[in-house]
């Protein structure tokens, strides 16, 4: 990608490390605020710990890039330990259809793989299955893609549910023209 | 302008452009079937002939094979699409070629499994081929790639079988099955007893083959084999209700290109040019100018597919 407009808004990722206490949350998100950032999305994964203990939380914001630096700096001042910063940018949404025998394959196990091998994010499912023993139900999913990646995403989707035997009936990428 | 056609096949397409041929001022001199043919230098009757193979099943007293060396100025090929060494469609066209005939196909075997074969023959004949009928029924697609140069289309995309596309339509409709709508496509004559050639995505992907020879103007050969093909026998009505909530549908579509062809069930928002309805077929070229074109019309049936015949017809004459 040929190097943005600085003064361009663009979507960036950073993934903070938590002590797990009353407002520590909020603590961390202030300094994006403060400094101009425009908080998107902020995934707190409960339940997974960092090696050192703690939650490890996602936020999505979008600022300037000048303005990401001193987000970043503003973090670490305020004594958030920032595990990763990037401008890995999850704007191009990926929708699917699979169909076969999901849960009978482990549904969870095939979206955490998906999520793993992918640069996507699941941000929405949608699943409908008839009643009955034999029946094979289907699953819409809304992925979240880095920018340029589709390919790959779908190339590790299908290898996926080859592997599953699911069918996987994937969007027609138009080029918008 | 006048011409004298033979045509080979007495099908739905064949039988249409024997009827037609009158309106465009053409006669005809000779048709056949796989079991005769009818033969006449000044001009045969349609309405003989059909009755005659209504009645009976043959067309006239003559060999289907003696309807190659009647006299005629158009050869029209519209025997059923066969694979692999496309027979008896091929021998039939290079008979014509050999006579220094032009030959107008509406049968899709010799263009899509031995391009570079049919371009050999018609390199050493005086004769010319069209092909327009071969994709997309009535819908002009290849003239208008012609028109605009092979060389000025990037891509070519589309919905190509009107029998998938009614099954898909009807499933997302009426939130019924594949096997319910099948069975009910098939009720209606709008899929065959034997639907395997539409549902599983053959007939789209010879279609798209065709697209792809053409585009890559003689620089790469396109058979079946090279096409990544899938059809619509696994997509449930689930589905496609899943689908729908979200804004989108289902469609079979065909893509081609000089790098490739690729056919199978694609995810598709419901307000595209490409979410065609019922038995409607869709063609769209990306052009290097001038965006994107979308055509769309029938894709088949007699009296359309005759008329893409016909235009041909008065192309090479």
């Amino acid at each position: 990608m040929s190097s943005p407009d600085s003064t361009e808004a663009q979507t960036h990722t950073v993934r903070l490390e938590l002590v797990d206490e009353p407002g520590e949350l909020l603590r961390a998100l202030q300094p994006i605020s403060d400094n101009g950032g425009n908080l998107m999305s902020i995934y707190h994964e409960r339940g997974n710990l960092t090696p050192r203990g703690h939650i490890p939380v996602e936020v999505d914001f979008s600022c300037t890039p000048h303005r990401f630096e001193t987000i970043v700096e503003a973090l670490r001042d305020a004594g958030v330990n920032v595990m990763q910063a990037g401008t890995e940018r999850y704007d191009e949404e990926l929708t699917v259809l699979l169909v076969g025998h999901l849960v009978d394959t482990d549904l969870s196990d095939t979206l955490k793989r998906i999520e793993g091998c992918a640069n996507a994010s699941l941000n929405d499912l949608s699943l409908s299955g008839r009643e009955g023993t034999d029946e094979q139900s289907s699953a819409l999913l809304r992925l979240a893609t880095r920018a340029g990646t589709t390919e790959d995403t779908l190339g590790a989707l299908r290898k996926i549910a080859a592997e599953k035997d699911l069918h996987v009936i994937e969007p027609l990428t138009e080029v918008v023209q | 302008m006048s011409g004298r056609l033979a045509v080979l096949g007495a099908g739905a397409v064949g039988r249409s452009v024997v009827e037609l041929a009158e309106e465009y001022d053409y006669t005809v001199t000779a048709v056949a079937d796989s079991q005769s043919a009818a033969i006449d230098a000044k001009g045969l009757d349609p309405e003989a002939i059909f009755t005659r193979k209504d009645a009976d099943g043959t067309v006239g007293d003559e060999n289907p094979e003696a309807a190659l060396d009647a006299s005629y100025d158009v050869l029209v090929e519209a025997t059923p699409t066969t694979l692999g060494d496309a027979e008896p469609g091929f021998a039939h066209v290079k008979a014509g070629l050999e006579h220094d005939r032009h030959v107008v196909l509406a049968n899709k075997g010799p263009v899509a499994e031995r391009y570079g074969d049919l371009m050999e023959l018609v390199t050493a004949s005086d004769g010319d081929i069209r092909f327009e009928a071969t994709v997309g029924g009535a819908i002009p697609a290849l003239s208008t790639i012609e028109d605009f140069g092979p060389g000025h289309i990037t891509a070519a995309r589309g919905v190509l079988n009107g029998t998938a596309n009614f099954i898909l339509t009807r499933m997302a409709a009426e939130g019924l099955d594949y096997e319910h709508v099948l069975a009910e496509a098939q009720d209606m004559g709008v899929a065959e007893a034997d639907p395997t050639f539409d549902v599983e995505g053959t007939d789209a992907a010879l279609k798209c083959v065709i697209l792809a020879n053409v585009l890559s103007q003689g620089e790469q050969e396109f058979a079946l084999d090279d096409a990544t093909v899938d059809g619509i026998t696994n997509v449930p009505g689930a589905a496609l209700d899943l689908a729908a909530d979200d804004g989108r549908t289902v469609r079979l579509i065909g893509e081609a290109s000089r790098d490739g062809i690729r056919v199978g069930p694609r995810l598709i928002p419901e307000n595209s040019a490409l979410a065609v309805s019922g038995t409607r077929n869709i063609v769209q070229l990306d052009t290097t100018h001038a965006g994107r074109l979308n055509i769309s019309g029938r894709g088949a049936g007699g009296p359309e597919t005759a008329t893409a015949v016909l235009s041909d017809v008065g192309r090479l004459l």
